[in-house]
């Protein structure tokens, strides 16, 4: 079992385990929807499949968030 | 060299009484411009408290009227006001409060064509607006400008801010595209609880008056983000980023764009 954070909050996780497994363990449904950080620095979108989640890694998935006039 | 009048010493005396602000800092409230985009659900909380402040002059930009559905959390808009536009519905609320206030009305959305032209007669750029193209708009168009920008979004149960000035991270550091139209939800289709928007309008509003004064640290490089379901507040540090296509070191963005709109939105802004 590996340790990481998850938008503040700790979570165990078995290694191997990918970006896109971890952002769907975590119901993140629709990937255009999110910016992933991993230990602050950002991910681009093409490196999604191939980014894999290391013991410790502080991952921050960043929502868009539109409202406010209207 | 200050020439406040006593009602005016008066009206601002608890701004004056703080060490941080004092009569320096209420002048430089009363010399600012600044421009908030969009008299909606962020825009409203952010236009009153600065026009209770004192800042001296206002720039308003929106293009719509006031309808009844907005009356939830627009709280700068009245019953007697719908249908009226909301750049004149606005600046007689903000006139009610603070008669000092020089209000510049802008009805209009703004778009590419506009966006560079409004922005530059301001010191400060407020983002309240509801839809993404704007909110690039709004970035791409104060990057290019030089101007510091305060953004902000609401949806639902959360909101999200973070402050701009030349030289920290942008919108496009953190988003480097606009989402693909229809498949983020705004709160004109998914909701949202009226008062997530005078919490994220007041911090908004406390951040361009930080500014103003040159008081505190602001949230650059930080995006925070509240869900009220819960009341967990978080600071997420952001890097300005290399390759950012409008402030990296090689921008690729060079003309302003009018990105597309969600089919829903542009219906409802023809209404």
């Amino acid at each position: 079992m590996a340790k990481i954070t998850v938008n503040g909050q700790e979570q165990e996780v078995t290694l191997p385990l990918s970006l896109i497994e971890l952002m769907t363990n975590n119901n993140v449904e629709q990937p255009e929807m999110v910016s992933v950080q991993i230990n602050e620095e950002f991910v681009e979108r093409e490196n999604f499949p191939k980014t894999q989640i290391k013991d410790g890694d502080e991952v921050d998935f960043l929502y868009f968030m539109g409202g406010g006039a209207f | 060299m200050f020439d406040f009048t006593e009602e005016e010493l008066k009206r601002y005396s608890r701004h004056i009484l703080l060490k941080d602000v004092g009569v320096e800092g209420q002048e430089k409230i009363r010399e600012a411009k600044v421009l908030v985009i969009g008299a909606g659900g962020l825009g409203a909380p952010v236009a009153l408290y600065l026009a209770a402040a004192g800042v001296g002059t206002i720039g308003i930009v929106d293009g719509d009227v006031v309808d009844l559905s907005n009356l939830q959390r627009q709280i700068i808009h009245s019953t007697a006001d719908i249908d009226k536009p909301k750049v004149q519905s606005a600046k007689e609320t903000i006139q009610a409060i603070n008669p000092h206030v020089k209000v510049r009305e802008y009805k209009t959305f703004l778009e590419a064509s506009n966006a560079l032209d409004i922005i530059k007669e301001y010191d400060f750029v407020v983002d309240g607006t509801d839809n993404f193209p704007v909110k690039f708009l709004i970035n791409d168009a104060c990057i290019m400008a030089g101007k510091p920008f305060s953004h902000g979004g609401i949806l639902r149960f959360e909101g999200q801010t973070f402050t701009h000035v030349p030289g920290t991270a942008c919108y496009r550091c953190v988003f480097p595209t606009p989402p693909p139209p229809n498949l983020v939800p705004t709160c004109s289709q998914a909701g949202v609880l009226g008062a997530i928007a005078g919490m994220l309008g007041t911090i908004q509003a406390a951040e361009v008056l930080k500014y103003i004064t040159g008081v505190g640290e602001l949230l650059t490089d930080k995006l925070l983000t509240f869900n009220a379901k819960t009341m967990d507040f978080r600071k997420v540090a952001v890097k300005k980023r290399e390759k950012c296509a409008i402030c990296g070191d090689q921008p690729t963005i060079h003309t302003l764009i009018d990105y597309e709109q969600a089919a829903c939105d542009l219906a409802s802004h023809g209404k």
